[in-house]
């Protein structure tokens, strides 16, 4: 069981640091976008595996509110990107 | 038993990221790029959510499952979303394709927008000026 959540937070870890490469390295902006985007994700993941490991539920919490701050983020990012202004 | 599948569930959803995450390093532009990263890594990510939700539900902790539920139609909802409006954005931008590429479709509705959007400015231009010139 708790084998289990490290195998599986290296995992994560992992992963998180090829965005991270694609974060540092991205040649255009939406690179990076997209990259920010998925680790917002694999962080929801993170947060399960933490909820998974310690039997505490309010992680699940803290999974949802940063899916919607990660949501909310990429698309202030997107629409930054395409250059409208944020009220239109 | 049901531990079992929770945990095959988990690992799977975590293979699933990780090759997500290698295609977000490997392809060649920022469309293959999002295409992969986002389906793979959405797609791990809600079954990670559900094997934990298993995990709790079978344990005694119905908070952890329901929490989960919400949280898998949350990132089903958005991610797809994002990952579509950042793509957009991008080919709006101009950012170009691979080389290898064949077809580009949304070519044409993007010289719209963007036309659209420098006759808005125009716009905007024009009656900024008439707004600053004195009436007489």
């Amino acid at each position: 069981m708790s084998a289990f959540a490290f195998v599986a937070m290296a995992v994560l870890m992992l992963g998180s640091l090829l965005c991270l490469y694609r974060i540092g390295r991205g040649p255009s902006a939406p690179d990076r976008t997209v990259a920010i985007d998925i680790l917002g994700t694999l962080m929801v993941g993170f947060c399960c595996v933490m909820a998974l490991m310690t039997g505490q539920d309010f992680y699940m919490t803290i999974a949802i509110a940063w899916a919607l701050t990660s949501f909310v983020g990429t698309l202030a990012l997107a629409k930054y990107l395409e250059g409208r202004c944020y009220d239109a | 038993m049901p531990d079992l599948v929770a945990y095959w569930l988990i690992g799977i959803g975590l293979a699933f990221g990780l090759l997500g995450c290698i295609g977000l390093v490997r392809l060649p532009d920022v469309y293959n790029r999002a295409q992969a990263a986002t389906k793979c890594v959405t797609f791990g990510t809600c079954m990670v959510l559900m094997g934990v939700g298993i995990h709790g539900a079978v344990n005694g902790h119905w908070a952890m499952f329901v929490k989960a539920t919400i949280c898998t139609a949350f990132i089903l909802l958005t991610s797809p979303v994002g990952a579509h409006a950042v793509c957009r954005a991008a080919h709006v931008a101009g950012v170009p394709l691979a080389d290898c590429s064949v077809e580009d479709a949304f070519v044409d509705r993007s010289n719209e927008i963007r036309a659209e959007r420098a006759r808005a400015a125009y716009r905007r231009e024009v009656q900024r000026e008439e707004a600053e010139t004195p009436r007489t």
